[in-house]
This record gives structure tokens, C-alpha cells and sequence, in this order.
């Protein structure tokens, strides 16, 4: 079936999320060809992507040693912006792993068939985001290397983090995330990896993908408890799609700085993180269908279907922007009144309107379903969100910060070269490790997909 | 197809994770064991010093007060090192010929300081004042130990925050009346709570939540 005639196909068919003609064999054999290529068949475009990302790793080596050699004053953090990049970066790499959780746990506790071809994926996204979200506050820590400080453990000090402050939440949120989402992954990928293992020719690659299936032949006994598993982790992992993100706005709302002390700021945050976190699974998942051939596994279903998630959620955002504004002026509070007047009129209303350019205006289209399923303007479109989104993280934290109740101590932040080079590093971090995820792991659930084939099947037949 | 993995692999596989799991108690156990103990803190080690200077001698079998060579304790947050010249008082006179005392002899000669070693060291970022503790009812013996009894002197505690902050939280269990400050042989009485709360209050010592503040030490 192509994309045109998919797109007339009922809403609920199965055929809209896997189109007619594949085998139990054929997708095997589709999605571990990619894995299983021999070294001499890996294609020069992988390599150069790889070399780029890698390229962009080394620069955010150099600027973490940099930054544990010199300490937090290489970037441009001044009394009174003390949070600044770091801070904005850690927000939006933890909110773009949150599409990820939601479409491995909480579509699959809902049975939307949609999620099986591309929730590997959003996993494996999940997990490269929240590593680099997890070293941010780290580099901003004074000094690198006590930060087990913020775990509770018996030390000599005799005292204890401070269990009333959001930023130990933090810890514990940020942690448990990775753990969850870890498991989680890898736990589905055991059937596939044992997939792989079957498959491979060389010895290496057989005894690799070996040890990590832990033994996998697909007895009933290990579907049985597999399937219980993964039902479990499906549950742990859902409340955190919305704890999270709360836990990191938190942050904010629990201080008493105007532009922060807000309410509103967790569902906020939690639909802002989402809304970014499919506005990276769309930037993912468009060039690799296309390049690998995946159409017809990931099809314009589960484009339009993001689209709408994208929508979905960017009218909550949208509806926090204007109650941000709102409640500041139904307040009556000066303060309040006058943060967001800077926001409107201030040094970086320029990003605020870009922000609402990105993350409000461009988002309408995708009220029109011909641009829900036009794969280059929703790539674009990925693409603004992305950075709109960033650049909403920088207005809370900066923007608020550099004003605050005393005039006198207002200061401007302006980013510096080792600022730019943390940010441009991470997504060398994050790209480094998507690469050499999409090159040796099986980026579409081969055992998943198998049982939707089945399903629809029975369904026809 | 011949199998991959030797049948033993699966009980490997399995006590693998146990093994892991023990291997991460007992390093956390190791490494926190570690940082208290007496090999990292050197508690319990004397220094070695440019003289053999025993306080047993000074002090037990001569009976010379704290203050007569720390004599800055009661009045300033420094202890004070006594000067060549405050043991010259005597030993001009007693043991003039001492081997031992070379030292002390060709430091009073040329007019140089005997490079004594620091025994009790503390962070720069701590602000520890010795006369207050003094004038508010600690003793020299709480902190440093039987002084009166170290040929050698050595580090008695190890100075470690959660030490501070034991007596800083329950100050009473510690204090004792200004006239024993300097008694080497004090020991806490059975009363010793109910006495402590009424010194803690005839000398206005601020209640535990204001000691604990973290600008009490760290300003």
C-alpha cells in the first residue's frame, strides 16, 4: 500500500499502522538487516553522521574538562542569573525524554497498537536525553567532584541533604527515571536481541547479541513471564511521564521569585516536556524512515498521529503562556506585573516572541491534515519546536532571574563561547549515542510488530 | 546449531547479580568505614617532632598549667605554640646539656622557630575559636584527651563535622563548670544532663538550633 492510499485507509485499521504485504519472516529479516550488515556494507552517510557526532562529543569533552579545571565561571552565570544554560539545557533534555516514556508506557498500558513500530526508538531517545539532562546540574556544581554530596549516605559531615528542597527531588526523579527507562529498554529488546542472535554470521557478533539475550529461546515459559514484565515496568514508568517534569518545576514554583512562584508551572511543565519530546521523536524518526527504508513500518499514521500529540500538547503550553501573562495582571502583584512587562518589553522579548512563534503560532498548522502528513514541513516544523522550546526554558530561567526584587542587582546575562560550546556538545553526546544505536541495535521491535502482523491477520482472516 | 554458552553460564548468569549486588554493599560499606577510620584520619599516630617534647612529663610528673605555654587559649580563637624563650625559663637552667634539647638550644642561639608539625588540622573554611569553648564551659580534656597521660602528643578525635556537631546539638552532655576547664581528670558526673542545662543557662549558651546554624562554623 503507499502513502496515498494509507492515508484513505479507516482510522482504527490495523492496516493505517501496518500495511499489508509484510511476513513474520520479512520483518525479521528488514529490521535486523540493519544491525547484522557486516562491517564492510556500513554506509558512508552513517559514518559521517557518526564523525560529526563525534566530532561534537570531543568539543563537549574539552568543555566539561574546562569547565572541572576552571569551575562555573568560564560561562557567563553572574550573581544574579546563577542558573542560566546548564539549568535551560538540563529542562529540555529531560522534557524531550518524557515522548519516549509516554509512548513506551503509557500507549502501551492504553493498547494503541501505533506505538509498536517507533517505540524502541522514543526509548532509546529517552535515554541519551536523560544522560545529557543528568550531567548538566553536575557541570553546574562548583565543585564536580563531591557530587555524591547530594545523595543521603552515612558521611562524615553529620548531616544530611535537605530533604525539604525540590533540588534532592531532583536527584531521586532524575535517577529513577534512568533506571526505569533503562530496564525498560533493554527488557524489550531481549526477544529481538535474541532475534539478532540467531541471525548473525560472524562468530563475534553471535556471541555478543548472545550475551546480552540472557539466554532467550522463546519457551512459552519466557514469553509468559516477559510479557508480565514488561506490563510491570509499563506501570512504573507511567506515573513517572507526569513526576518528573513536576519534580523539575518544582524547582522553580517551590522559590519565591516572581516568574517562578507559580502554581501552574507543573501540568505546564509536564505538557511542555512532552510537546518537545515528540517534536524530537518527529527530527528522529523522518530522516531515518527515509533513510533506511522503514515507510512502511513507521508509516504517515504515526506521523499524523505525533502531529496530533504536537498539537495536543502545545495548546496546553500555549494555554500556560497565556495564563502566565494572565494571572500576573489578575494578581495585582507588582512584581509579577513586572516580570512579565520585562517579558513583553524587556532584553529578551526577542526570545519570548520567538518562543511563542515556535511553540503557539507554527504549531496551528497542524490542524490541516495535508501538513500533518507532509514528512519535510514536519520535519522543519520538529525542528522550530525544538528550539522554541529551549528557548522557553531560557526565558524562566534567565529572564526571571536577572530580575528580581532588587533593582540594584539586576544584571543582563549574556551566554560565552563555553556556554555555546556545553549546549552544542551535548548534542554531540546525544547524536553519538543515536548513531551507534541505529547502526547496532534493532531500532523497530521485530517480536512487537510480529504480534500486531498477527493480530491483523486474525483480524482479515 | 552447537549452543554458544557452556551450560555453567547459567548459574553464572544468575549468581552474577547477587555477586554484583554484594560487591556494590561491601565497596559503599568499605569506602565510608574508610574515610572514618583511624588510618585516613591518623588519630591515635603522634607527629614526628623537631624535639621529643613529652606533655606526660610537663605536665603530669611537673604539674605546669595548660596556659602557662598556650597561653593565648582563654583569649583568643588560637591556642597559642609557646615560644624557644617560654622553654628556656627552665631549661637555661634544667638539662643544659641534654641531647635532646639541641634543638631548643640552637633555636634560642640564632633566633629562629622550632618548625613544630601541626598535629590538629582544620579546613580553612571552618572558623573554630578556642576561647569561647574555654569560656563557655568546654574543657581542654573533651577534645584533646588526657593530654596529661601522651608521651608523644597525638590527634585524640578526629575533628570530623559529625563530631562538631554531637556536642553542638546536645552541648549540655559536654559542659562543665569554668573552675575544671583546665582539669585533666574531669569526667561527666551521673547529673550530668540536669548540671549541663543549668551552665548552659548561667552561661548563656544559645539553645542547639542556633549552634547548628551553618554560619556558627562556616562564615
Amino acid at each position: 500500500m503507499d502513502d496515498a492510499r494509507l492515508l484513505n485507509a479507516p482510522f482504527d485499521s490495523p492496516e493505517a499502522v501496518l500495511p499489508p504485504g509484510h511476513t513474520y519472516e520479512s520483518v525479521g529479516e528488514k529490521v535486523a538487516s540493519i544491525p547484522l550488515a557486516p562491517v564492510s556494507g556500513t554506509r558512508w552517510q552513517w559514518m559521517l553522521g557518526l564523525a560529526v557526532s563525534l566530532l561534537f562529543l570531543l568539543i563537549f569533552l574539552v568543555a566539561i574538562i574546562y569547565d572541572v579545571q576552571q569551575g562555573v565561571g568560564i560561562w557567563g552565570v553572574r550573581i544574579p542569573a546563577a542558573w542560566a544554560f546548564a539549568i535551560t539545557n538540563f529542562i529540555w533534555w529531560i522534557g524531550i525524554g518524557h515522548a519516549g516514556t509516554l509512548i513506551s508506557a503509557i500507549l502501551l498500558l492504553v493498547n494503541q497498537q501505533w506505538r509498536t513500530s517507533i517505540n524502541r526508538l522514543a526509548e532509546a531517545m529517552t535515554i541519551w536525553a536523560v544522560m545529557c539532562a543528568g550531567l548538566m546540574p553536575l557541570l553546574h556544581l562548583g565543585r564536580q567532584w563531591l557530587f555524591y554530596w547530594l545523595f543521603p549516605y552515612p558521611n562524615t559531615m553529620g548531616v544530611q541533604p535537605q530533604f525539604r528542597s525540590p533540588l534532592v527531588w531532583d536527584v531521586f526523579a532524575v535517577l529513577t527515571y534512568f533506571t526505569i527507562s533503562l530496564l525498560f529498554w533493554f527488557t524489550g529488546m531481549i526477544p529481538d536481541l535474541a532475534s539478532l542472535r540467531d541471525r548473525a554470521r560472524s562468530g563475534f557478533a553471535r556471541t555478543v547479541y548472545g550475551f546480552l539475550s540472557l539466554g532467550w529461546r522463546g519457551s512459552a515459559r519466557h514469553w509468559h513471564n516477559y510479557q508480565i514484565t514488561y506490563l510491570l515496568f509499563a506501570g512504573l514508568a507511567t506515573p513517572l511521564v507526569v513526576s518528573v517534569h513536576t519534580v523539575v518545576s518544582l524547582d522553580f514554583s517551590i522559590s519565591l521569585l516572581p516568574g517562578w512562584h507559580s502554581t501552574i508551572f507543573p501540568p505546564y511543565f509536564v505538557a511542555g516536556a512532552i510537546f518537545s519530546g515528540f517534536a524530537m521523536v518527529l527530527t528522529l524518526i523522518i530522516p531515518i524512515r527515509s533513510f533506511y527504508g522503514l515507510k512502511d513500518l513507521i508509516t504517515l499514521r504515526h506521523l499524523d498521529n505525533c502531529a496530533k500529540l504536537l498539537l495536543a500538547t502545545g495548546l496546553i503550553v500555549a494555554y500556560g503562556y497565556l495564563m502566565e501573562t494572565f494571572m500576573a495582571f489578575y494578581s495585582g502583584n507588582t512584581y509579577e506585573k513586572a516580570i512579565v512587562l520585562d517579558r513583553l518589553q524587556g532584553r529578551y522579548a526577542w526570545v519570548y516572541y520567538t518562543v511563542l512563534f515556535c511553540n503557539v503560532v507554527l504549531p496551528q498548522l497542524l490542524w490541516v491534515r495535508r501538513y500533518r502528513r507532509n514528512t519535510v514541513l514536519l520535519f522543519i516544523l520538529s525542528i522550530a519546536i525544538n528550539i522554541g522550546m529551549w528557548m522557553e526554558r531560557f526565558v524562566i530561567v534567565v529572564q526571571s532571574l536577572s530580575r528580581d526584587y532588587l533593582p540594584s542587582a539586576w544584571r543582563i546575562y549574556g551566554p560565552t563561547l563555553w556556554d555555546w560550546l556545553t549546549l552544542l556538545g551535548s548534542l554531540g553526546l546525544f547524536f553519538t549515542m543515536q548513531f551507534l544505536f541505529m547502526r547496532l541495535l534493532p531500532m523497530i521491535p521485530i517480536s512487537e510488530v510480529r504480534e500486531l502482523l498477527h493480530r491483523q491477520r486474525g483480524h482479515t482472516a | 546449531m552447537a549452543q554458544l554458552f557452556p551450560r555453567s553460564f547459567n548459574n553464572l548468569s544468575h549468581a552474577s547479580i547477587y555477586v554484583a549486588l554484594v560487591l556494590a554493599a561491601i565497596s559503599i560499606w568499605l569506602a565510608v568505614e574508610l574515610a572514618k577510620s583511624d588510618y585516613v584520619t591518623g588519630v591515635g599516630t603522634p607527629l614526628e617532632q623537631p624535639v621529643q617534647f613529652s606533655h606526660k612529663h610537663h605536665v603530669s610528673d611537673d604539674g605546669i598549667d595548660c596556659r602557662y605555654c598556650h597561653s593565648t587559649v582563654e583569649k583568643t580563637d588560637f591556642a597559642g605554640i609557646p615560644s624557644t624563650e617560654t622553654c628556656m625559663t627552665c631549661h637555661s637552667d634544667l638539662w643544659q646539656t641534654s641531647p635532646i634539647l639541641e634543638p631548643v638550644r640552637t633555636s634560642y642561639q640564632t633566633n629562629t622557630s622550632i618548625q613544630w608539625q601541626r598535629v590538629y588540622r582544620l579546613p580553612d573554611f571552618v572558623f573554630f575559636n578556642h576561647s569561647i569553648h574555654i569560656n563557655k564551659g568546654i574543657g581542654c580534656s573533651t577534645c584533646h584527651g588526657r593530654v596529661d597521660q601522651m608521651p608523644l602528643v597525638y590527634q585524640f578525635t578526629a575533628l570530623r563535622m559529625d563530631w562538631c556537631l554531637d556536642c553542638h546539638r546536645a552541648p549540655q552532655t559536654s559542659i562543665r563548670p569554668r573552675s575544671e576547664i583546665f582539669n585533666m581528670e574531669w569526667t561527666p558526673g551521673a547529673d550530668q544532663t540536669r548540671r549541663g542545662n543549668e551552665l548552659m543557662r548561667d552561661y548563656g549558651i544559645a539553645p542547639a538550633d542556633r549552634l547548628t546554624d551553618c554560619y556558627t562554623c562556616h562564615r
